[in-house]
């Protein structure tokens, strides 16, 4: 059943842009996935690590920032995906070792503070970042000799990255070490007691953490052919931890659920509504209120206790005890 | 004319107006454990309900303090509305207070444009005064002495009142201070307003230096987060002296690498962060 759905998933994603058809929406499903994998990413630290970040946009736009560099100095596409996976790399590197001082709030203030100096950098160093104006990029690679430029292309290419990274994503939480970083969220103490390095634990999952923000970067940086200071803000790190917390932290499909809800809203919402910040705010405020685990398993949740509300009336005929609806606030 | 000094003059100055903004955020999260990330929200709605209210015809200072309290029942009501419905999930405190961020921002776009608004200096501090041989900003002067009063005052409350014996007590150790009787979930209300005011009024003072536009909140909250950081939360000296050490790292920072300030701004913060997490004048976390 879950094989066949997953198979099903599949089918319609890889066809998307046949049965779609029209451009716009298209584009709008390579943002959806290259947003899923830049919360996937996060969620690595937020959801199995307990570790929220407020400044992941920073080790976006830093993957975004390096690789249209290079591409303008000259180097060819592969190099620049290297070189930007690298400085991400780097950069996650240093800001693990600067934010693990800190867990909780500690690790939250600090990681805004990064997330600042990254954006301050992007906007005042103009000399080489172009401040606010941004840097923009001639053109999308072309593997193999596909072009990706026209929308179709570049959404399977940008499935193909995602596909890998759902797939490397699972395969590390389900692994030993996946256990152990649950192990280091739910219970610090008897893990240090147990002899796991925790802080080796934390420090490797950043990393993981943060390549995939850079792949996301890398992805948005060839979606849009141009980065600004926009995409590293405060309020980037805060949409990328909505669509996590909304989907539903710790969950493989919370995060990827979470993305398409935040890039639908924006893009088809914001049509309608001038407002996008203000909605953006309110159902942030509404999901921690109503809805803390996220919506995936928050969902979950009301169904079962909507049957359970529904379920008394037969089983008061019968005269069983009825189990208490589970009361999750 | 020395540019150094006047720089100085106006680090000190900046420094003042961070005061006014930074010693509500650490009270706040010395007390309540919630980085407040809506309080650079509340400076900029403290400064646009001033531009509104002297628009109506009213005095700079009578705008400031009606703002101050305008901000500071907001305050209030976020704390009782929102916040008090989330008691002990810290975190959730702060993702709440960062989406009300963005709706306070989206507001006040709404509801007083795009377009940068200057506060008129009021009258009375126009001009520049002579100390020393050379002239100096009469109003920033003025925020200097506003800014130690109300260290005066604020140091006055938490250490000589009943009022303030209690905040202290609920700082230090919350379980306890609720076993001998406080009601500490009072005090936090008192506290967020008392916060809230001190940021709005704080806006309404920065209004003429700075003056208010949209994304005046995301420029101050790091600057406040640095100060506490840098101090030490809950601690009253810790921002004191923070919010001038940031003052000055800001104006001198803009003014030698006007490229790089942010930098300036932000390493000594991390430098702090890594030798003394508790910050200069914070207590080790037991």
């Amino acid at each position: 059943m879950k094989r066949l759905a997953l198979a099903l998933a599949l089918a319609a994603l890889a066809t998307l842009p046949l049965w779609v058809g029209n451009g716009y929406y298209v584009n709008i499903a390579s943002q959806i996935l290259l947003y899923a994998i830049f919360a996937l990413g996060l969620n690595v630290l937020v959801g199995y690590a307990g570790l929220v970040s407020l400044g992941h946009a920073g080790l976006f736009g830093i993957a975004a920032y390096a690789g249209a560099l290079a591409i303008n100095n000259g180097a060819n596409h592969f190099v620049a995906i290297v070189a930007a996976l690298a400085a991400t790399l780097a950069a996650a590197a240093a800001f693990a070792v600067l934010a693990l001082r800190g867990t909780g709030l500690g690790f939250v203030m600090i990681t805004v503070a990064i997330g600042q100096i990254v954006w301050g950098v992007a906007y005042r160093w103009i000399s080489i970042t172009n401040g606010d104006n941004g840097v923009a990029i001639a053109t999308r690679p072309s593997p193999f000799g596909l072009s990706l430029a026209p929308a179709p292309d570049f959404y399977w290419a940008t499935l193909i990255v995602f596909l890998v990274a759902v797939t490397a994503i699972a395969i590390l939480a389900a692994s030993p070490f996946g256990a152990s970083l649950r192990g280091t969220r739910d219970q610090p103490r008897r893990m240090t007691a147990l002899g796991y390095h925790i802080w080796l634990i934390r420090f490797l999952a950043f990393l993981f953490s943060g390549l995939w923000s850079g792949v996301a970067g890398m992805l948005f940086l060839y979606y849009n052919q141009f980065i600004s200071p926009q995409a590293v803000a405060l309020g980037a790190s805060a949409e990328a931890l909505l669509m996590v917390i909304s989907g539903g932290t710790g969950t493989l499909l919370g995060p990827i659920v979470g993305a398409a809800l935040v890039v639908i809203m924006k893009n088809v919402a914001s049509a309608y509504i001038e407002r996008w910040n203000f909605v953006l705010g309110a159902i942030f405020v509404a999901i921690v209120v109503f809805m803390p685990e996220g919506i995936v398993p928050g969902s979950a949740r009301l169904a079962r206790w909507c049957l359970a509300k529904l379920r008394p009336r037969v089983t008061e005929v019968t005269g069983a005890a009825t189990p208490r609806p589970e009361s999750g606030l | 004319m020395n540019l150094w000094l006047i720089l100085a003059g106006n680090s000190i100055a900046f420094g003042g107006l961070l005061f006014l903004l930074s010693a509500g955020f650490s009270l706040i999260f010395g007390l309540m454990r919630i980085p407040n990330l809506t309080h650079g929200s509340l400076f900029m709605l403290g400064a646009y309900f001033a531009v509104s209210l002297i628009s109506w015809g009213l005095g700079f200072w009578p705008a400031a303090i009606l703002a101050g309290l305008g901000v500071a029942a907001f305050g209030g009501l976020v704390e009782r509305l929102l916040l008090r419905r989330l008691p002990g999930a810290e975190l959730a405190q702060v993702l709440v207070t960062l989406g009300l961020s963005f709706m306070i921002a989206d507001v006040c776009l709404l509801g007083w444009g795009g377009d940068p608004i200057s506060i008129a200096t009021p009258p009375e501090l126009r001009g520049a005064s002579r100390i020393g041989g050379f002239a100096f900003p009469t109003y920033r002067l003025g925020v200097i002495i506003i800014a130690v009063v109300f260290a005066a005052v604020l140091w006055g409350l938490l250490d000589k009142t009943r009022l303030g014996a209690m905040i202290r007590a609920g700082v230090d150790d919350p379980a306890i201070a609720r076993v001998v009787g406080i009601r500490v979930s009072r005090l936090f209300t008192i506290v967020f307003s008392l916060g809230a005011g001190l940021a709005g009024f704080a806006g309404v003072i920065g209004g003429p230096i700075l003056s208010v536009y949209p994304g005046l909140d995301q420029d101050m909250l790091p600057l406040a987060l640095v100060v506490v950081i840098l101090g030490g939360s809950g601690s009253l000296v810790g921002s004191f002296v923070g919010s001038f050490v940031v003052g000055f790292l800001y104006n001198f920072g803009q003014a030698m690498f006007p490229e790089l300030a942010y930098v300036v701004l932000f390493l000594p913060m991390l430098v702090i962060l890594v030798l003394r997490p508790q910050g200069l004048f914070g207590r080790a976390a037991p």
